[in-house]
């Protein structure tokens, strides 16, 4: 039991200062958390840094990412025999400077990663928490609905599409996110389903919430953990599912560039020129580890038990 | 407790007539009834401004179901729930919710009744939030001042439910369900997940409240040691149905009903040369899908009788304000 103290008049002080100090010092403590966790702090590091690499790519670029040079076709990385400095993660078959590729093709590859997993996510956890919550019609409804989707290949139902609307960056956004969905949606579902059985739940109820109260303070809040996991884990997918779309012809087209789209260029030279689908591939890694890190201290900073 | 009896001239809180919930367990295409789970069967309780009713049950005899039902949280199968004369049955989504304000629940488990993502100001200020146009700092200053009431500090404000132990989960449950000044509060076992000494503090708590606020309450139980000390009146059930209801004092006094004998009987005594050589009752509480015939007790009741099997006793006043439901009630 908790014997009742006295507490001096600052303690009321404080408690009624903390309406004024709960927005900014909120951010502060977010802060603080960050950089108390190193890999969110590494974490922060790679996305902002890959982030500034896209804003300013046009500045930075040691070379044109389009302009081929057959005659400086397929040079290694500077440090092998053979390589230049002027190309400092080597060419490509068509002479094109890797590294300024991979600078070039991070706006595309980010933004469609990112977007993507944002629409569907968005999809995913309204459909999912609307079926978990209400079942009955609803749910079966939107069951058939993710079954559906299941059922018909990721890349049949891609390639329809966008040969219908026609291929541009909105569309291959789109695409990736409404086919993509089906994965948050069914997660949610099933957390919501355990979660809405629990007794503070029932309390929700027993106090008069309503179902949209209950649904974004009680059920939203303790799904959300799961999900950023799962939505992290997928920028990587879908950054790779966009290169299969460049594959087939319906995803960026050259001169764009985008990750994806180098590493199916460099296939074809894994054996004789390893760097041309090494060094894109290295970037996807990079950039959705860090994400990743940055996801996971999200999650510990939005459970209070971490705290 | 001071006052102990259900003074006929005290105002009738809630009415409860009739209350059944069957649960219907159904398969196939064309959804066959197979099974009926008769959970709650039949359950007439009158409930006194102002008292506490125990209700004591072994597990699966209804008791929190009907607690569920006296709260609007569920939809009774049949029977009426009348509260300060409205039927809470009959209401709407809308009314409902405005008589919540009204009824309110202290849950078992406190590890489980508490969003663990809210802050404790969130969680008792919430009910206010709702139902009243407070603003935040109001809110606040009320919060404070239940948080004092049930015996938390305003240090806690901030905190979140993890970081408190199972007893002081309960006061913030307890201050929660406060918060409306509710006219009755249902009391889902509130104590039987906590540690021995932390119960006794729980109940004084609810003793405290209950007179500083006029709180009616409705303690459901699985034991009657755990409901002596707080209850004015109370109610056993079996298997979905009253079998005796009376006074506190009147019940551990002498009961009628050969149930409520065995439960009496089995609360541990101080003393060994208190022992009584009284047979432990056996076998489990038969399937609520499929009740015996007559007396739903007369599968484990040691002085069944031929009529016990074939007609079910109804509740009965056999002796002043003391009703059962027992053919042959044990008469001291």
């Amino acid at each position: 039991m908790v014997t009742k103290t006295e507490q001096p008049n600052e303690q009321a002080l404080d408690v009624n200062n903390h309406s004024a100090k709960t927005s900014s010092s909120q951010s502060k403590k977010w802060i603080k958390q960050l950089l108390k966790s190193k890999t969110g702090t590494v974490g922060l590091l790679i996305v902002v840094s890959v982030i500034l690499m896209a804003i300013f790519a046009d500045l930075i670029v040691p070379h044109s990412h389009s302009e081929t040079n057959v005659a400086d076709r397929l040079i290694p990385p500077f440090w092998m025999d053979g390589g230049s400095s002027e190309y400092i993660l080597g060419t490509d078959n068509l002479g094109r400077d890797i590294l300024s590729r991979i600078i070039i093709g991070s706006q595309v590859s980010l933004l469609v990663g990112i977007s993507s997993v944002i629409v569907a996510g968005a999809i995913g956890l309204s459909l999912g928490l609307i079926s978990g919550y209400y079942g009955k019609w609803i749910d079966q409804v939107i069951m058939r609905l993710v079954d559906s989707f299941l059922a018909i290949p990721n890349i049949l139902f891609m390639l329809i599409i966008l040969a219908v609307i026609g291929t541009s960056l909105p569309a291959i956004i789109l695409v990736l996110g409404v086919t993509t969905w089906v994965i948050y949606a069914r997660m949610v579902r099933s957390e919501t389903l355990s979660i809405k059985e629990r007794d503070y739940v029932k309390s929700a109820r027993a106090i008069g919430a309503n179902d949209m109260r209950i649904i974004s303070k009680y059920i939203l809040p303790n799904v959300i953990s799961s999900f950023i996991v799962i939505a992290t884990l997928n920028v990587a997918t879908t950054i790779i599912l966009e290169s299969s779309l460049s594959f087939l012809g319906l995803g960026i087209q050259s001169p764009d560039v985008s990750w994806g789209l180098m590493l199916s260029d460099g296939r074809d030279y894994l054996a004789t020129s390893w760097w041309v689908a090494t060094f894109p591939g290295l970037a996807i890694t990079i950039t959705v580890l860090g994400i990743i890190f940055l996801g996971d201290w999200l999650r510990d900073v939005l459970d209070p038990k971490t705290k | 407790m001071t006052n102990t009896s259900e003074a006929p001239s005290a105002d009738v809180l809630m009415e409860v007539k009739g209350l059944k919930k069957h649960f219907q367990v159904k398969k196939g295409y064309f959804k066959k009834e197979i099974s009926n789970v008769k959970a709650v069967d039949g359950v007439d309780v009158t409930i006194y401004e102002g008292e506490t009713l125990g209700i004591v049950g072994e597990s699966g005899c209804g008791k929190s179901t009907t607690g569920e039902m006296l709260l609007g949280l569920m939809k009774p199968t049949e029977g009426s729930v009348t509260f300060m004369g409205k039927d809470l049955t009959a209401m709407n989504k809308k009314e409902l919710r405005e008589m919540r304000k009204d009824i309110q629940v202290i849950f078992q488990d406190p590890f489980a009744s508490l969003n663990p993502r809210m802050t404790v100001e969130e969680l008792i200020g919430e009910p206010l939030k709702i139902h009243t146009s407070k603003t935040k700092k109001e809110i606040r200053n009320e919060v404070v001042e239940l948080l004092e009431v049930v015996g938390l500090n305003q240090e806690q404000l901030k905190r979140y439910p993890h970081e408190f132990s199972g007893g002081q989960r309960q006061r913030i449950g307890i201050a929660r369900a406060l918060a409306l000044k509710p006219k009755l509060i249902i009391c889902d076992e509130p104590v039987s997940a906590l540690d021995v000494s932390i119960q006794a503090q729980i109940l004084n708590l609810l003793k405290k409240l209950q007179r500083e606020f006029n709180l009616t309450l409705v303690f459901i139980a699985h034991g009657l040691p755990a409901v002596r000390n707080i209850s004015d009146r109370i109610a056993v059930m079996y298997l979905g149905k009253i079998v005796e209801i009376t006074d506190r004092d009147q019940l551990f006094a002498g009961a009628l009903h050969p149930y409520t004998e065995a439960l009496l009987k089995s609360i541990p005594v101080d003393h060994p040369s208190l022992r009584s050589n009284y047979q432990p009752l056996e076998g489990d509480l038969p399937n609520p899908a499929n009740p015996p015939s007559g007396c739903a007790f007369h599968t484990r009741c040691p002085f069944a009788q031929e009529i016990c099997r074939e007609k079910a006793p109804s509740l009965e006043e056999h002796r002043e304000n003391h009703h059962a439901a027992c053919h042959y009630p044990l008469y001291k």
